[in-house]
């Protein structure tokens, strides 16, 4: 299988604080790669490493066998392929729904207005939003927000999207519409890198989970390996706390 | 009937009749100045509150963070001269300073536009710096995730924002340029004040002639706080939408056809 990305020897300081301790895993093409952990175990933070919004101290990202930290390929042009779905949503407030997703497409990619146009309402009808392309962000809940932004991010057809706790800042009732366009998605093939507490999307549609814990990667295997067998105690005892809840 | 005869009506009126073109004239050069100067002001305000805002990229090298540095620190100092003195001694400063040390001697609408441009320009930079900090930095992120440069997202994301965020504050700075292109006078232009002056030392009426010039000073803030008002409502757009469906069921319901042709950006 082609190896999208590979990470190795991942390390991230902030200030005195170590935050990132020698990781070291790969993102093959087709990969639905759940990664859990506690609040404060480096998970966002080693995707946010990856899309480059914060600049690992060491290690190396492999991007096709080329390292993104030392310079070999142009950040920008790199970020459009490795998408990402914030939990805040970002999506741009002077802007309708329509326009956040051409915007990218038109300034960087420097696709023709209509062939944006095409691309947007494309995975917009995918993600459900194709009726709401004259609302401003403002004007929708926050499921429909986040659903936008999946689509915002698939328009600029990506060959990896990661997803930084995109329900958590969801009500409760919201939080399925948004797992659901996620589900579509891991089946329609996409490669996916997603940090969640949401543990039953986590079992049922990833093929790899990763657990993570101050700042190291615990454990690692299929989902079955994961949730019902683990091997390490640490993640016996996660597991075990998300279960009483 | 003599000008001692009148009542404070009457004088009114005289000083209406007869140096109403004047007032008029004189309301023409204040407006004119003000919003030339609110929006010269407003222009440097963005490219001084642009650069204030700028971080120096962490691939730059040394010489680029150096010049950055410098260019900050010689903006910081504008800023911070120019909203510290008063603007009738930058008047004079500039105007007398020009003639003197450089043997230019301005005219009076050139002096008077760069006076109280490079005045508002000052209060502006902190106002646009402010603004451009209002905006969530999850959206600077946002654009950043999709591959947009630090330029773009600052001209297609941040900037309209700000810019909304800031219009109550472009709006005052048009309003203080209207009254305050009053201390011009000190060095002869012939704005709304000067001609007040005029009016009341030919005629000795200073509390006739002052009324009415408040009256007109009064009239133009209010209405300009007034259209600029209503610019803010355009910018904020509908607080509706219009759903984007074909279902002509749906419209019966008090639902708009959506307009593919407008493409729905409007």
């Amino acid at each position: 299988m082609e190896e999208i990305l590979k990470i190795e020897h991942l390390v991230k300081t902030f200030g005195t604080n170590e935050v990132l301790k020698d990781i070291d895993f790969s993102v093959f093409k087709g990969d639905v790669i759940s990664i859990i952990g506690s609040s404060g175990s480096g998970k966002s933070t080693l995707l946010r490493c990856i899309n480059m919004l914060e600049e690992a101290t060491g290690g190396k990202i492999l991007y096709h066998g080329k390292n993104i930290l030392d310079g070999e390929i142009d950040e920008d042009s790199y970020r459009t392929k490795v998408g990402m779905v914030f939990q805040s949503f970002n999506l741009f407030a002077n802007l309708n729904v329509l326009d956040n997703c051409m915007i990218g497409q038109i300034k960087v990619l420097k696709r023709s207005k209509e062939e944006a146009k095409k691309y947007a309402l494309d995975y917009l009808s995918k993600v459900g939003m194709a009726q709401y392309i004259e609302a401003k962000p403002r004007q929708l809940s926050g499921g429909q927000k986040q659903r936008v932004a999946i689509a915002r991010a698939l328009a600029m057809e990506p060959e990896v999207l990661l997803f930084d706790e995109p329900t958590s800042a969801l009500d409760p009732e919201m939080v399925g519409e948004v797992l659901d366009v996620m589900q579509n998605l891991a089946e329609s093939g996409m490669t996916m890198l997603v940090v969640t507490h949401e543990m039953a999307f986590a079992r049922s549609v990833s093929n790899r989970v990763v657990y993570m814990a101050d700042g190291k990667i615990e454990e690692e295997g299929s989902p079955e390996e994961i949730f019902s067998n683990p091997k390490s105690q640490r993640t016996k005892d996660f597991l075990s706390r998300f279960n009483e809840k | 009937m003599t000008v001692g005869e009148m009542n404070f009506f009457q004088r009114m009126i005289y000083i209406v009749q007869d140096y109403g073109s004047s007032l008029l004239k004189g309301a023409a050069t204040t407006m004119v100045i003000a919003i030339i100067c609110t929006l010269l002001g407003c222009v440097i305000g963005f490219a001084v509150g642009l650069i204030q805002t700028t971080e120096p990229h962490k691939k730059d090298g040394i010489i680029k963070r150096g010049i950055l540095k410098v260019v900050k620190v010689i903006l910081t100092a504008y800023v911070e001269v120019f909203r510290g003195t008063p603007m009738m001694l930058q008047a004079a400063f500039i105007f007398y300073g020009m003639s003197q040390l450089f043997g230019i001697n301005l005219g009076m609408w050139s002096a008077a536009i760069i006076i109280v441009s490079v005045n508002t320009g000052a209060y502006m930079a902190e106002t646009v710096r402010g603004g451009i900090l209002s905006v969530d930095p999850g959206q600077s992120e946002g654009a950043r995730a999709i591959g947009m440069t630090h330029v773009q997202t600052m001209v297609n994301i941040i900037l309209p924002q700000a810019l909304r965020n800031i219009m109550p504050q472009i709006g005052n700075n048009l309003i203080i340029n209207i009254k305050d292109t009053c201390v011009l006078s000190i060095i002869g232009t012939v704005e709304l004040f000067f001609t007040f002056r005029s009016i009341s030392g030919a005629l000795y009426m200073y509390f006739e002639a002052a009324t009415v010039t408040m009256a007109i000073y009064f009239i133009l803030t209010f209405t300009c706080s007034r259209i600029l008002r209503a610019i803010e409502n355009r910018m904020d757009g509908p607080a509706d939408f219009n759903l984007a469906t074909t279902d002509t069921l749906a419209f019966t319901s008090g639902m708009t056809k959506y307009n593919a042709e407008k493409g729905g950006t409007h």
